[in-house]
C-alpha cells in the first residue's frame, strides 16, 4: 500500500512539474494578459503624479488600443487634462518584429500639426509621470532574457535581464505574475549597483467582460520619492474599433470613442 | 490699405464663419454639448539694443484665449478667439481679422463633419499646416505671422488663421487634402510697425518711418488660393505631393503704377518624404516656386522663380535631450536677369541661399522645465538667428517662460541680418484652464 502511495505521489509530483509552464510560456501569457486583452479596448485614465515634495499634478486621457497582425498594436491616447495638453493626441504603432522600431506621433491641435517623435529612448517619462513610454505600450519580450527564479503558491517570480544593458537604466527587474490570471502584479527594478529603485504595482484588479483587468496601478521612484497612480475607468473590450482611427485622419478629427 | 475706400466693406467679411455662427445660434442651447477651455497669457519684451526705427519695448500684452468645442451630433463646431490688450498700439479699438490688429483676433471658427464615410470637410476659419520642416516651410503656403514669431509670442502664433474649405478624401490609394481659400490669406508680414527691416527701395534699414501697407488681395472668389496634398505610405516612409495656386504670401512684389507693394501670383509644386531612419526621424522636402508674373526673371519688381530644398534629421542624443538638424536651400532661377534689375548689386541676393538649423531640447524636473535653443545659421548670408527659450510648468495651471530672439549678421540686407536691431528678450506667464 505504501508503495502505491509513494508511486502515486511520484506521479503527482511529475504531473505538477509538467504543469509548471516554461518561463517563456509564463512571460508570453503575462504579456497577453497585461496588453492584449480582447482584440481591442478602451479605457479612461486619471493619472496622479506626486513629486518627492508632495506636490501633485493630474492628467486625464482616454486610451484606445487595437491589436493588428503579428502581435503589433496601435494606441491612440487623447488628452483631456491638464489644460495645456487638452486635445493633444499621442499615437503609437507598436512593432514587435526584430529590428523594427515603434512609430510615435504627437498631434498638436493649436498648430494643426502632426509631429513625429524620434523612436530613440522608450524609457523616458510619459507626460512627466513616473511611468515611461514602455510601461504604456509594453516592453518587447525579446529585449530581455527571462528566468523563473521562484514559484510561490500564487505567483511566479520572473527575473528579466536586458540583452542590451546599455540601452536601459536598470540592470534587471523582477516581475511577480499571478498564477491564476497571469497578470503581472508587481515589478521591481534594480539599478546598475543592484539597488532596488523603482516599483510598479497593480493595486486593483477587477474582472471586466470576463477578463481580469488592472484598474489601478502605481509606480514609485525610490530615488526621487515620487510616485504616479493610474486609475482606469469605463474599461471596455472588443468594441470593434476601426483601424483607420489610428491614422492622421482621426488625429485631425478625434473620434467619438475618445471625446465622449 | 490702398484699395478703393468702401469697396471691401461691401463684402461680408467673415461670411463663412457668420453662417456657422447663425447655424449654431439656431441650435437649442440645452442640446449643446460644449467644452470650454483657454488661458490668460501676459508677456513683456525689450529690445536688447537701440533701434532708431522702433520702440524700445518689443512686447507688452495680455491675452485671454477662449476655446470652445461643441459636439453637434456627428459634427463638431469649434470657436477659438483671443481678446488682447496690447500696450504698444495706440488704437485699441481697430479690429482687423486679416492681419490680427486690434483687441480681438479670431483664431478658429469652423464646422467639421463627414459628408460621406470616406471624406471629411472643415469649413470656416482654421489653422492649416502641412509639410515636414521644423520652423522651415516649403510646401506649407498657409499664412504665417512673422511678427509674432520674431517678437516672442507663443510658437502657436506663428500660424495665422485661414478662412477656408478643407476637404479630405481617403480612397485606398492614399489620402487627398484639398483646400480652397476664397480670398487670399496673406502672411502677417514684417511691415515695419513693430519690426524694422531692410527696405530695398531705400537701400537702408527702415521701420515705423516706412511702414509697408501692401495692396491686399481681397476680391472674393477671384483672389483665391487653392492648395492640395496627396500623401500615402511609401517604402516605409510617409510620402507626399503638394500643389499650390495663389500668391507670394508676403508682399514681395512692387507695383510701380500705384507705387506700392503687392502679392504677385505664385504656383508651387513639391514633394516630401518623412520617416524613421536609424534611431531618429529623417525628412526631405523640395518645392518649385513658379513666379507666374515673371517667368523670365527680368522684371525687377516681381520675385523670380525659385527651387527650394531641405533635409533634416532628429533624434534623442541623451536621456531627455533631443537634437534636430536641418539643411535648407533657396535657389533663385534666372539670377543673372535678377542682377540686371537690382538697384545695387552689393546688396542683392545670392543665387543660392543656404541655411542650417539646429534644435536642442532638454527636459528637466519631470519635464516641468524645458530648455530649448533653436538656431538658424546661413553660411552664404553670414547671418544667424538664435531662439533660446525656457518654460517652467509651476503646476497644472501656471507656466512661466523666458525667451529671446537674437539676430546677428555681417550685413544689414541679409535675411536675418536685417533684424539685428530687433533682437529682444521676453518674460511671460500663462494661466491655463
Amino acid at each position: 500500500m505504501e508503495k502505491w502511495i509513494a508511486a502515486l505521489a511520484a506521479i503527482a509530483a511529475t504531473t505538477v512539474a509538467c504543469a509548471e509552464p516554461s518561463v517563456d510560456d509564463i512571460v508570453n501569457k503575462a504579456n497577453e494578459a497585461a496588453y492584449y486583452t480582447g482584440d481591442d479596448g478602451r479605457a479612461e485614465v486619471e493619472m496622479t503624479i506626486t513629486d518627492g515634495k508632495g506636490g501633485t499634478r493630474t492628467r486625464k486621457f482616454t486610451i484606445l488600443r487595437k491589436d493588428t497582425e503579428g502581435g503589433n498594436q496601435k494606441f491612440y491616447v487623447y488628452f483631456k487634462e491638464p489644460a495645456d495638453l487638452y486635445k493633444q493626441v499621442f499615437l503609437v504603432w507598436k512593432e514587435t518584429a526584430d529590428g523594427k522600431d515603434d512609430s510615435r506621433w504627437m498631434w498638436l491641435p493649436a498648430l494643426n500639426l502632426k509631429r513625429s517623435i524620434a523612436p530613440g529612448d522608450k524609457r523616458t517619462s510619459f507626460v512627466g509621470s513616473d511611468f515611461v513610454y514602455e510601461d504604456v505600450s509594453g516592453r518587447n519580450l525579446k529585449e530581455d532574457e527571462h528566468e523563473l527564479v521562484e514559484s510561490t503558491d500564487t505567483q511566479y517570480v520572473v527575473k528579466n535581464t536586458p540583452k542590451k544593458p546599455g540601452d536601459v537604466e536598470f540592470s534587471y527587474y523582477t516581475v511577480r505574475i499571478d498564477k491564476e490570471t497571469f497578470l503581472p502584479r508587481k515589478a521591481e527594478y534594480y539599478d546598475k549597483n543592484g539597488k532596488l529603485y523603482r516599483i510598479v504595482e497593480a493595486t486593483r484588479v477587477e474582472t471586466i467582460q470576463g477578463f481580469p483587468t488592472v484598474t489601478e496601478s502605481v509606480v514609485k521612484d525610490l530615488n526621487t520619492g515620487g510616485s504616479t497612480v493610474n486609475a482606469f475607468s469605463n474599461v471596455q473590450y472588443d468594441i470593434g474599433l476601426d483601424e483607420n482611427i489610428f491614422t492622421e485622419r482621426f488625429l485631425r478629427r478625434p473620434p467619438r470613442e475618445v471625446t465622449k | 490699405m490702398k484699395t478703393v475706400p468702401g469697396k471691401t466693406a461691401l463684402v461680408p467679411k467673415p461670411m463663412v464663419p457668420g453662417l456657422l455662427a447663425a447655424a449654431l445660434a439656431a441650435m437649442p442651447a440645452a442640446a449643446l454639448d460644449t467644452e470650454l477651455h483657454g488661458f490668460v497669457d501676459a508677456r513683456g519684451g525689450m529690445r536688447t539694443q537701440n533701434d532708431p526705427h522702433e520702440d524700445e519695448r518689443s512686447l507688452a500684452e495680455t491675452r485671454l484665449q477662449l476655446d470652445s468645442l461643441t459636439y453637434l451630433g456627428p459634427a463638431t463646431f469649434q470657436a477659438r478667439a483671443d481678446f488682447v490688450y496690447d500696450d504698444l498700439v495706440s488704437d485699441h479699438g481697430k479690429v482687423d481679422l486679416e492681419n490680427g490688429d486690434g483687441f480681438f483676433d479670431l483664431r478658429e471658427l469652423n464646422l467639421l463633419f463627414s459628408p460621406t464615410a470616406g471624406s471629411d470637410l472643415k469649413i470656416g476659419r482654421q489653422i492649416l499646416t502641412w509639410g515636414t520642416g521644423d520652423l522651415l516651410f516649403i510646401n506649407d503656403l498657409f499664412p504665417k505671422d512673422w511678427n509674432s514669431f520674431l517678437l516672442g509670442r507663443d510658437e502657436e502664433y506663428l500660424k495665422a488663421p485661414s478662412d477656408a474649405l478643407f476637404a479630405s478624401f481617403f480612397p485606398a490609394i492614399g489620402s487627398f487634402d484639398l483646400t480652397y481659400m476664397p480670398r487670399m490669406d496673406a502672411d502677417r508680414y514684417v511691415d515695419g510697425r513693430r519690426i524694422s527691416y531692410w527696405n530695398p527701395a531705400q537701400q537702408a534699414l527702415a521701420g515705423q518711418n516706412a511702414v509697408i501697407d501692401a495692396e491686399r488681395r481681397d476680391e472674393w472668389f477671384q483672389d483665391h488660393e487653392i492648395a492640395a496634398r496627396f500623401y500615402r505610405p511609401l517604402l516605409g516612409y510617409e510620402g507626399a505631393l503638394y500643389a499650390y495656386h495663389g500668391f507670394w504670401k508676403s508682399p514681395a512684389g512692387f507695383d510701380p503704377s500705384v507705387g506700392n507693394a503687392y502679392f504677385p501670383n505664385l504656383n508651387a509644386y513639391g514633394a516630401s518624404l518623412q520617416g524613421s531612419l536609424g534611431s531618429g526621424i529623417a525628412n526631405a522636402e523640395a518645392g518649385y516656386y513658379d513666379s507666374r508674373e515673371d517667368r523670365s526673371g527680368t522684371n525687377p519688381f516681381v520675385p523670380n522663380s525659385e527651387a527650394r530644398f531641405m533635409a533634416g534629421y532628429e533624434r534623442e542624443v541623451a536621456k531627455d535631450l533631443t537634437a534636430g538638424a536641418q539643411y535648407y536651400l533657396e535657389w533663385m532661377m534666372d539670377h543673372d536677369a535678377y542682377l540686371a534689375g537690382v538697384p545695387d548689386r552689393d546688396t542683392a541676393r545670392d543665387e543660392f541661399r543656404h541655411v542650417l538649423t539646429l534644435r536642442l531640447t532638454r527636459m528637466l524636473m519631470n519635464q516641468n522645465l524645458v530648455l530649448g535653443l533653436f538656431t538658424f545659421y546661413s553660411p552664404s548670408d553670414n547671418d544667424a538667428y538664435f531662439r533660446p527659450n525656457a518654460t517652467y510648468k509651476l503646476n497644472d495651471h501656471w507656466q512661466l517662460f523666458a525667451n529671446a530672439n537674437l539676430f546677428i549678421g555681417e550685413h544689414d540686407y541679409t535675411f536675418f541680418g536685417q533684424f539685428e536691431d530687433n533682437s529682444n528678450v521676453n518674460l511671460g506667464a500663462r494661466y491655463s484652464f
